[in-house]
């Protein structure tokens, strides 16, 4: 994945050499360091808890629905918006797969199909509002985020629905078959990831070798080797730790899917290239003849319908629907997009950045459970991680 | 006559640039001393090191100010010893009184309580000291530019000003303003209070300066004393430069075909107050491989005659019909005026050209992506192919393609707006004040990109309050004033003087 990282930012030197380029580019390399010494501290402190198989599935299970909602939330603010509902949209569907699925009888491919219609279709009307009528996002999503987690409230008549049909639950819960049938280990979520590992290596190297072909290297080879083996041994080692749980988890196929379509779509093609624009400066977007409300509108109409999918997925792992559901999670993807590097001002971020800050955030939850530190701690603590990460871009904006 | 400031030997290194190299800028008391350079010459760097925003220590060298040695170290200390800068940009807030404007920062107050009898009273003494006929209570939104300026003036007044820097004040001002700014400075010299004008329009320079020193790649290539003998502009320029200028504008061999536009009694109104004609009744027709120029005075209705023409991006179209190559066409939004062949350089860069922070080469492609992916998907060799063969072609100075287009100067950020709207390769091109605020030399280039373009058959209208400019590079020219055409001459026959008194005669 690392590859799509715009490495674009930086200021050409004219001779590559690996300390000055990392300090050009500490905006993008930063974050990636900080997961990884961030993962290193608590695997050391939790003695070895962190990594375990077990652990590492739970991990990606718990913030699967964060990880989703922030990709769509990067591309929102990328545009120059925030989106505050999203918390309660995910509650809001949840409720309403509850009500087709447990009291209706409903099918639960049509009922999902129906969410993730009707997520759009929210989504669709605040934009709508923001684009074409200019209200500020963050009036009409506050004022979403209060009606739907009302509309929750009222959907589930304050109290729990579920438990959901068993099929429906292995969205969330469910793991990939071994279609090889290894005994101790999922070989086929192994030979999976060892698959996908490989093949964003070969990316890698193949951008590489055009770079070179036209000489606009501008990566130092040392850095380059040191970050693609880096990720290529990362993947494989937490896929063949998973193998030997219970394979990957479905959640995990859906999350790299989304990752990888978002990823492609922000970095190539004229969609993302235009968001990027509109953010970046609007008025200059339109008359480049960009048609910036319709763009605006598809962006949040996404982000619902991702945080529809997000609504899914967690009513699907906790088996109910709750009228608490997705209580707060706004803050948590905001945060998570923000630690990844993008700019409340809008035309900066990647996709890439965002999924990194969610397991940052993630990462933090879990080992700092593990340790038993209380929840109040833990809130001081995700406040300045996400505090020090801003003052940190900012401070390299500023000094570049 | 004594000296109030010198700079000795003062050098300012950026990280691998000597933005400074040993310049030495003398200040006599009581004068108004011109500095000029091509953008890039290190005028603002000198202005910076002077106000203290670079502090003492950031740079080698003294500043010597009343005869003692400096060492200021914010922009604080300068202005307690009367050194007040008045950027390009104002600092002003719009939805602030004048008054409130002027003492923004240093309050009349008591224990931290305004008092607004005496802020007004001051105030309007400032006022009337600058010469501006307006209520201290006025916001200042309601002011143009001009008046804007004149508020920037009393409040550097109201600081007790004793050496005033003013950076380009003039370069959106029309020539009444412009002229009202310039004996405003005349009599500041009569109190004693002296200036530094930094400025790019020369003739103004020679009109009210005394002395003028030339900035040239960070050093100082000498000062003029103008009481003993007028600078000559042709002297100055070639200092400047670095090379004679034998002409300044490309000779060209007009070669003018057949209307492509033809524009039927356009008009639209204000945004906000739909009974106000901004534009009233306009038409005119631009012919294949012609440079048509529109003169006016600022407020004149130019830019949003060519703005509302560009997609209705300005106002309220009310009525007008527009044919191009014959054909009536539909300029209703920004795309389809792109797809009928049109293209618009703004002429607030900043605002409406380029997304700053972007780099060159995500800009250039920018009204023309279809051109450069396939499917939707960009084709990035492709995208970096066209960057690169515009920074070349049009000669945009930058380290690579990959420099975010906030870091490079004037000049070159109006390359890149151009670079975009030449890859969207348009039939007809509206350049709004196409050299607005940048160097003799860039412009030069400006100049020789636009006759390319025409002698290519390519159809140009100019929008310019630089006058010269106009007469020098159009071959034809519509005067504009209060959102009507009131004339129209080819530009061979054209004076200032002749549209000027167009304008007049039309009702100024």
């Amino acid at each position: 994945m690392a590859q799509t990282i715009d490495q674009a930012a930086g200021t050409a030197a004219s001779t590559p050499s690996g300390a000055r380029f990392l300090r050009n580019n500490m905006r993008e390399y930063g974050i990636l360091i900080a997961l990884v010494v961030i993962m290193a501290f608590f695997q050391f402190a939790t003695g070895g808890i962190l990594l375990r198989p077990v652990n590492l599935t739970n991990l990606i299970l718990q913030n699967s629905y964060i990880v989703i909602m922030a990709v769509g939330m990067l591309l929102v603010i990328v545009s120059g918006h925030i989106d505050l509902s999203v918390g309660s949209v995910l509650g809001f569907v949840g409720a309403l797969a509850a009500v087709m699925i447990v009291q209706w009888d409903m099918n639960f491919v049509v009922a999902a199909i129906l969410c993730l219609g009707v997520g759009a279709a929210i989504g669709a009307a605040q934009g709508f509002w923001i684009a074409y009528y200019r209200i500020p996002s963050f009036i009409v999503t506050l004022a979403g985020m209060l009606v739907f987690k009302g509309l929750t409230l009222w959907l589930l008549a304050g109290q729990s629905v579920g438990p959901f049909p068993p099929t429906f639950q292995l969205i969330a819960s469910g793991f990939v078959p071994d279609i090889f049938n290894g005994e101790a280990l999922n070989v086929f979520s192994l030979v999976a990831g060892v698959a996908v590992a490989g093949l964003l290596f070969y990316l890698a190297v193949r951008a590489r070798r055009q770079e070179q072909k036209r000489g606009t290297v501008e990566e130092p080879f040392i850095l380059f080797a040191v970050k693609n083996a880096l990720i290529f041994a990362a993947l494989v080692y937490m896929s063949f730790l998973m193998a030997s749980f219970r394979g990957l988890p479905n959640v995990f196929i859906v999350m790299a899917l989304l990752i990888a379509i978002y990823s492609f779509v922000a970095n190539r093609t004229t969609i993302g290239r235009r968001i990027y624009a509109i953010g970046g400066n609007e008025k200059a977007a339109k008359l480049s003849g960009i048609r910036t409300e319709r763009l605006v509108f598809l962006t949040f109409a996404n982000m619902g319908m991702l945080a529809a999918l997000a609504g899914l997925v967690f009513a699907a792992r906790l088996n109910t629907a709750t009228p608490k559901a997705g209580l707060s999670f706004e803050l948590d993807v905001i945060a998570a997009v923000f630690i990844g590097g993008a700019s409340m001002a809008g035309g900066v971020g990647t996709i890439v950045g965002a999924v990194i800050g969610a397991f940052i955030m993630g990462v933090m939850n879990n080992g700092m459970s593990i340790l038993g530190i209380g929840i109040d701690y833990q809130q001081v603590i995700k406040g300045l991680v996400l505090l020090a990460a801003v003052i940190f871009d900012v401070y390299n904006k500023n000094r570049a | 006559m004594e000296t109030i400031l010198e700079m000795r030997a003062i050098t300012k290194e950026f990280p691998g640039v000597k933005a400074l190299d040993n310049v030495s800028f003398k200040v006599r008391r009581g004068e108004i001393h011109a500095l000029v350079g091509e953008n890039g010459a290190g005028k603002s760097t000198l202005m910076k090191v002077l106000s203290g925003v670079y502090p003492h220590g950031e740079y080698d060298g003294d500043i010597v100010y009343d005869g003692e040695v400096k060492t200021f170290s914010g922009i604080r200390d300068s202005e307690r010893d009367g050194i007040i800068i008045i950027h390009q940009e104002l600092a002003l807030v719009p939805l602030l009184s004048i008054a409130e404007n002027i003492f923004l920062g240093n309050e009349r107050a008591q224990n931290g309580v305004i008092d607004w009898r005496e802020t007004n009273r001051r105030a309007e003494e400032l006022l009337a000291r600058v010469g501006l006929s307006e209520k201290p209570g006025t916001k200042i939104a309601h002011l143009g530019l001009g008046k804007q300026q004149l508020v920037e003036i009393a409040k550097a007044l109201s600081k007790e000003v004793r050496l005033l820097i003013l950076d380009e004040p003039t370069s959106s001002l029309n020539e009444q303003d412009s002229d009202a700014l310039l004996a405003l400075l005349m009599e500041l010299r009569e109190r004693g209070i002296s200036s530094i004008l930094i400025s790019h329009k020369l003739n103004e320079v020679s009109k009210v300066a005394d002395a003028i020193t030339i900035l040239r790649d960070g050093a100082t290539v000498r000062t003029l004393d103008c009481r003993a003998a007028p600078a000559r502009e042709d002297d100055v320029i070639r200092d400047m430069v670095g090379r004679a200028l034998s002409d300044r504008y490309p000779p060209r061999q007009p070669k003018i075909g057949g209307p492509v536009l033809e524009v039927r009694n356009w008009s639209v109104t204000h945004p906000i107050d739909g009974q106000r004609r901004v534009v009233d009744d306009v038409s005119f027709t631009l012919n294949k491989g012609e440079v048509l120029g529109i003169a006016g005075l600022m407020g004149a209705g130019r830019t949003e005659l060519a703005m509302s023409l560009f997609g209705r991006s300005y106002g309220q179209w009310q009525a007008g019909e527009a044919f191009v190559h014959g054909q009536k066409t539909d300029l209703s939004s920004v795309p389809k005026a792109i797809a009928a062949g049109l293209a618009y350089a703004t002429e607030d860069r900043k605002t409406f050209g380029l997304v700053l922070d972007q780099t060159i080469r995500r800009n250039v492609p920018l009204a023309n992506l279809p051109a450069i992916s396939n499917q939707g998907v960009i084709d990035k060799h492709r995208e970096s192919e066209v960057a690169e063969d515009y920074r070349r072609r049009i000669n945009i100075r930058s380290s690579s393609i990959e420099q975010a287009t906030v870091n490079l100067s004037g000049g070159n950020q109006q390359k890149v707006v151009l670079s975009k709207w030449l890859f969207a390769d348009p039939d007809i091109l509206i350049l709004d004040e196409p050299t607005r605020g940048i160097d003799v030399g860039a412009k030069f280039e400006i100049y020789t990109i636009i006759r390319d373009l025409a002698a290519a058959g390519k159809s140009l209208i100019v929008i310019s309050s630089e006058m010269p400019e106009l007469l020098g590079i159009t071959d034809r020219l519509y005067v504009m004033n209060r959102g009507r055409f009131v004339g129209e001459l080819p530009s061979a026959d054209a004076t200032q003087e002749k549209i000027m008194s167009m304008i007049v005669k039309s009702g100024g």
